[in-house]
C-alpha cells in the first residue's frame, strides 16, 4: 500500500534509498515548512515498510536544520586547469576536490554534534565543539572565497572604479598593495591565509592575515575583498618550498570583477 | 704594518664568531633514497636541503644581530626566546625539531620496539598497550590542525610517557619544563604533500609501520632518564 503524506508526497515506497534519501534532501533544503512535517513523519513512523535509512536521514535532517542544514562543496566556475601555469590542474583538483571537500563534511559532522548538544542542553559539549566548528567552518567559508576570488589569467582586469580609487587611496599605487600584501602573505608562520579586507569603520582596505582556518570577518570584522592560501597544500605540487614565487603569480589569476563585486556588497 | 693590520683583524674576527652561537646543519643520517617508498628521495632533498637548511641559516643571521647569546647551545636559545621573541624562536625551534625528526627514522625501521625492553615495557606503564600509543599517536599526528608535530615525550615528574602535539614550531620542553621529546613525526605539510597530498593519515600509518627508528627512541629515553633522575624502577 502507498501512502502519501500531506503534501501528496510518497514518503512509504522508495524505490531506492538513496533515491529517497535525495528527495527529503532536496525537499528540506527547498522549503523548511514541507521538511518539518515530512521529516518528522519519517522519522517517528516505526514501520517495517518504511527504510531504516529514511527514518536516519530524516532525523539527521531535523536535528541538523537549526543550524542550516548540510553544506555543500561548491562548484568552480571553471575547470581544474583554467588556471594554469600559475596553479596545475592537480593542484586545483586535488584543493578543491580533496581538501576543500574534507572542511565541508567535517563541517557538516561538528554541526550534527553540535545541534544535539544544544537540544540536550550540553554546555560542555558546545564548548568543546568550538574548535572543529572554527577550523572546519572557516576552512569551508575561507575555500569557497577562494574559488571565486580566482579566474583564468587575463580574463578580467583592475578597471578604473571604486575599487582602484581606494588601492590607490590606502595604499598610493596597486603595485604598493601588491608589494604589502605580497610581504604579510609570504611571512605568515606555518599554515595560514592572506587577506586584503575593508573596514567597514573607516572605509578603508587593509592587508590582513589569519592562521590555520580562521575566518577574516570572524575574526577580524574586516570583510574579505580576496584572500590568498598559504597552507602549503596550495602551492606545494606546482612551487615546492618557494612560496614567494606563488604569492608574487597569484596576482595574475585574481578575479578582479569578484573583488569589485564584493567591495560594492561590503559598502 | 698592513699585512700586521689584517692578521689582527682577521684574528679579532675569528674571536668575535666564536663568540656567537652557531647552529649547524647537520648531514641527514641517510642517503636521500633510503626511506623510499615511503618517504621519497624528492622530498628528503627539498625537506632537508631547503626548509631545514633556511631554518638554520635564518637562525644564524637571527641570532648574529641578537647580543647576550654568547655561545649558547640551540637548546638555550630556544629556552630564551620561547615567548619573547618569536621570531627566533620559529626558527630556532624548526632546526632542532628537523634535527631531531630525520633521526626518529630509519629505513626498514617501524614496527614495534621489541628489542627496546625498557621502552617497550614503559610505553605499556604508560598507555596500557601498544596498540593504544600507536591511536593517540596516530590521532595527535593526524588532528594537529594545520602546521605541527606530534610528540611522544618523557614526562620526569611522573616518570610516565605520553603523546602530545604541538602547532607551527613549538617544541613540549618550551610547553612544560618536565617533557623530555622522544619521539616526534613532522605533519606540516611539506614533510609529506609531495608523496601522500591530502592523505596525512596514510603517512602518519608508514611513518609508525615502517619508519620509526625504536633505537634513537630508546637511547632518547635512556638519556633523558639519566637526566632527571628518573628510571630507578625501569
Amino acid at each position: 500500500t502507498e501512502t502519501s503524506n500531506c503534501y501528496g508526497w510518497n514518503l512509504f515506497t522508495s524505490p531506492k534509498d538513496s533515491e529517497t534519501t535525495e528527495r527529503i534532501y532536496r525537499m528540506s533544503t527547498g522549503s523548511k515548512l514541507i521538511a518539518k512535517c515530512a521529516l518528522r513523519a519519517a522519522a517517528n513512523v516505526n514501520s517495517s515498510k518504511l527504510p531504516k535509512e529514511l527514518a536516519k536521514s530524516s532525523a539527521a535532517f531535523l536535528s541538523s536544520a537549526p543550524s542550516g542544514g548540510k553544506h555543500t562543496l561548491p562548484d568552480l566556475a571553471y575547470d581544474y586547469n583554467a588556471l594554469e601555469p600559475i596553479i596545475s590542474a592537480e593542484t586545483m583538483e586535488t584543493h578543491h576536490s580533496k581538501h576543500h571537500n574534507t572542511y565541508v563534511t567535517n563541517l557538516n559532522v561538528a554541526l550534527e554534534k553540535l545541534d544535539s548538544a544544544v537540544s540536550a542542553g550540553d554546555v560542555s559539549s558546545i564548548i568543546s565543539l568550538q574548535g572543529a566548528l572554527k577550523f572546519n567552518g572557516g576552512g569551508h567559508l575561507n575555500h569557497t572565497l577562494f574559488w571565486e576570488n580566482l579566474a583564468p589569467s587575463s580574463s578580467t582586469e583592475l578597471s578604473d572604479g571604486p575599487l582602484k580609487v581606494l588601492i590607490n587611496e590606502c595604499f598610493g599605487d596597486f603595485e604598493s598593495m601588491k608589494e604589502q600584501m605580497s610581504a604579510s602573505t609570504i611571512a605568515v608562520q606555518g599554515s595560514g591565509w592572506g587577506w586584503l579586507g575593508y573596514n567597514k569603520k573607516t572605509g578603508r582596505i587593509e592587508v590582513a592575515t589569519c592562521a590555520n582556518q580562521d575566518p577574516l570577518e570572524a575574526g577580524t570584522g574586516l570583510i574579505p575583498l580576496f584572500g590568498v592560501d598559504v597552507w602549503e597544500h596550495a602551492y606545494y605540487l606546482d612551487y615546492k618550498n618557494v612560496r614567494p614565487t606563488y604569492v608574487n603569480k597569484i596576482f595574475d589569476v585574481i578575479n578582479w570583477d569578484a573583488v569589485e563585486k564584493r567591495l560594492a556588497d561590503a559598502k | 704594518m698592513i699585512s700586521m693590520l689584517s692578521t689582527v683583524t682577521i684574528f679579532l674576527a675569528l674571536r668575535f664568531q666564536e663568540c656567537f652561537a652557531k647552529v649547524d646543519l647537520p648531514a641527514l643520517p641517510y642517503d636521500y633514497k633510503a626511506l623510499e617508498p615511503i618517504i621519497s628521495s624528492k622530498t628528503l632533498e627539498y625537506h632537508h636541503d631547503k626548509h631545514h637548511a633556511k631554518y638554520v641559516a635564518t637562525t644564524n643571521s637571527m641570532i648574529a644581530e641578537e647580543s647576550g647569546l654568547g655561545d649558547a647551545t640551540l637548546e638555550e636559545i630556544m629556552k630564551q626566546s620561547y615567548g619573547s621573541n618569536i621570531g627566533l624562536y620559529n626558527n630556532a625551534a624548526q632546526a632542532w625539531n628537523h634535527a631531531f625528526y630525520w633521526n626518529c627514522m630509519k629505513a626498514k625501521g617501524g614496527g614495534k620496539p621489541t628489542k627496546q625492553k625498557k621502552l617497550m615495557g614503559l610505553i605499556k606503564t604508560s598507555f596500557g598497550s601498544f596498540d593504544v600509543f600507536v591511536k593517540e599517536f596516530s590521532n595527535a599526528a593526524n588532528t594537529a590542525f594545520g602546521s605541527g608535530w606530534a610528540w611522544l615525550v618523557l614526562d620526569s615528574e611522573s616518570g610516565k610517557l605520553l603523546v602530545t602535539k604541538t602547532i607551527g614550531a613549538e617544541n613540549p620542553m618550551n610547553v612544560n619544563s618536565n617533557w623530555i621529546p622522544i619521539l616526534t613525526c613532522d605533519v606540516w605539510e611539506h614533510a609529506y604533500y609531495l608523496d601522500y597530498q591530502n592523505l596525512r593519515p596514510t603517512y602518519t600509518h608508514n611513518f609508525l609501520e615502517k619508519l620509526v627508528n625504536w633505537d634513537f627512541v630508546a637511547d632518547n629515553l635512556e638519556t633523558a632518564s639519566a637526566k632527571r633522575g628518573v628510571g630507578s624502577e625501569l
